[in-house]
């Protein structure tokens, strides 16, 4: 299985990386994992494949509560490093719940959050898909929708996006670091990405050129005791999620006072639930305030033909990872 | 197939073909190739070395056949392009145990009939290999580090017992 050739060029440093990515048809390649099935199925075609995966954009450190994630750590360095383990947990748990061993000690935070969709209408290659080729539609819309979105679409796309990371990360409100040929801008994780429109559906709102950097978490460490990510999927391992949930209190005197709630597997971004998050403030965890914060996780779902079976799923898995953390001991 | 050898796909081609230098470590033995630029390691290492035991199953990163290890970690080579591997050292089943003194976990494959076909056992053995030095302290932490090599003959749960019976478990 191979692609069209392309030509190879190593980014001799970041500054040299943007100076080349701005140029017609190239691409950047980081952990390529996600890059190679695209370009293997024919799906990404770039004249230039420009290697970042060397530049030294890989340390994770942890600083006045601040944790920063090279854009270029590898998924394994990051869910095994003691400062994620120990303060963000979470977000520990979503990496090893993604893809395989193999997989994530080749992919890349950075490119993890960029990977495209796995809607099988859009990696057919053949098959209507604006997100593929904008204006020809949308074969899941009425087709084989098993897995589409429940929030967030439109009338010409309802892919999910795949990544586990993303959950847990818009979760705990990640900020982006994205370097551009016009300099370096701060970027808050829930806008790296859109929702598709009647017939266009782009992945991210970055520019051709643009590289993140980093991903900052700044001061939610305080969530660490409490956190979880639930996935559920097909089967029990190597699998991308049917619904997934990230979740995240902090409970002080007996009342919730501080809420983090967000779903994969149901929108074509991390679904942020702010509803479910402010109807627990000021609760005592137990099963009503659980279930009411699901409630309001399922209010506005758009079922198609095939994935109702989400809208239930979605609320028993809010009320299990709430049970799971909101314990008191 | 030699250096030389345009890959089979070459007709295809809308850019010109140009060669890029690869230097390599592979089992200890360093190569210093040219290869195409849209090689993947796995191509490199096959075709171009003749080190066949590292298979090529679904060729997109889901079958784990293709496992090798980079600097003791496990990859899959199918989705490694080989141009970004520069001075890497990997090892492939080649360079794990010989007929004579086997790994301990080819050992404990055969024992505990780990295998029909053969095919998934090299990518098998080198994921258990990273699997164990990354730490699998229970039959569930070993079922969950392997999930990303199949087997279709259905040999998962005699594998699980042979890595765990090396990981003293």
């Amino acid at each position: 299985m191979s692609g069209p050739s392309f030509h190879y060029v190593s980014a001799a440093g970041l500054d040299d990386a943007l100076a080349q990515g701005t140029r017609r048809d190239a691409i950047y390649l980081a952990g390529g994992t996600d890059f190679l099935q695209l370009w293997k199925s024919g799906l990404a075609t770039p004249k230039t494949v420009i290697d970042i995966s060397r530049l030294p954009l890989t340390e994770i450190c942890y600083a006045g509560d601040m944790l920063s994630l090279g854009a270029l750590a590898r998924l394994s360095d990051v869910s095994a490093h003691p400062n994620v383990r120990a303060h963000h947990p979470l977000i520990a748990e979503a990496i090893l719940a993604s893809a395989s061993g193999q997989l994530r000690n080749m992919a890349t935070v950075g490119g993890n959050l960029l990977q495209r969709t796995r809607c099988p209408y859009f990696r057919s290659g053949e098959l209507a898909c604006n997100k593929r080729a904008p204006g020809s539609g949308c074969g899941a819309l009425t087709g084989e929708n098993r897995h589409a979105a429940l929030f967030g679409t439109s009338a010409g796309c309802v892919a999910t996006h795949a990544s586990d990371l993303a959950v847990a990360l818009s979760a705990l409100d990640a900020e982006l670091v994205v370097a551009g040929v016009a300099g370096e801008r701060r970027l808050v994780l829930q806008n790296l990405y859109l929702l598709p429109d009647a017939t266009t559906a782009p992945d991210s709102t970055l520019a051709d050129g643009d590289v993140i950097t980093a991903i900052n978490i700044r001061g939610a460490a305080a969530f660490a005791p409490r956190s979880t990510y639930l996935k559920v999927r097909d089967r029990a391992s190597f699998e991308f999620a049917v619904v997934s949930v990230a979740a995240a209190l902090r409970i002080e005197d007996g009342v919730i006072s501080a809420a983090r709630l967000a779903a994969g597997g149901v929108a074509p971004l991390p679904w942020r639930l702010h509803e479910s998050e402010a109807a627990l403030i000021g609760r005592a965890p137990n099963e009503a305030a659980f279930v009411t914060a699901a409630e309001r996780a399922i209010e506005g779902a758009r079922p198609l033909d095939n994935n109702a079976f989400k809208i239930p799923l979605l609320r028993n898995a809010v009320i299990r990872a709430l049970q799971t953390i909101g314990v008191i001991r | 197939m030699t250096v030389t050898d345009p890959p089979p796909h070459a007709a295809r081609h809308r850019i010109a073909h140009s060669r890029i230098a690869l230097s390599i470590t592979i089992n200890a033995e360093r190569h210093a190739l040219e290869i195409s630029p849209t090689a993947t390691l796995l191509d490199v290492i096959r075709d171009q070395l003749g080190l066949t035991g590292t298979k090529k199953g679904c060729d997109m990163g889901g079958c784990g056949a293709c496992t090798v290890l980079v600097a003791g970690r496990r990859v899959v080579s199918c989705l490694a392009l080989a141009a970004s591997f520069g001075d890497a050292a990997v090892t492939t089943i080649e360079g794990v145990g010989t007929a004579d003194r086997l790994h301990p976990l080819q050992a404990a494959f055969i024992r505990h009939d780990a295998l029909q076909c053969g095919f998934c056992t090299p990518g098998q053995i080198l994921s258990a290999i990273a699997l164990l030095s990354e730490g699998a302290g229970s039959i569930a932490e070993i079922r969950e580090g392997m999930s990303g090599n199949l087997c279709r003959c259905g040999a998962h749960p005699s594998i699980v017992a042979a890595i765990a019976e090396v990981a003293g478990l």
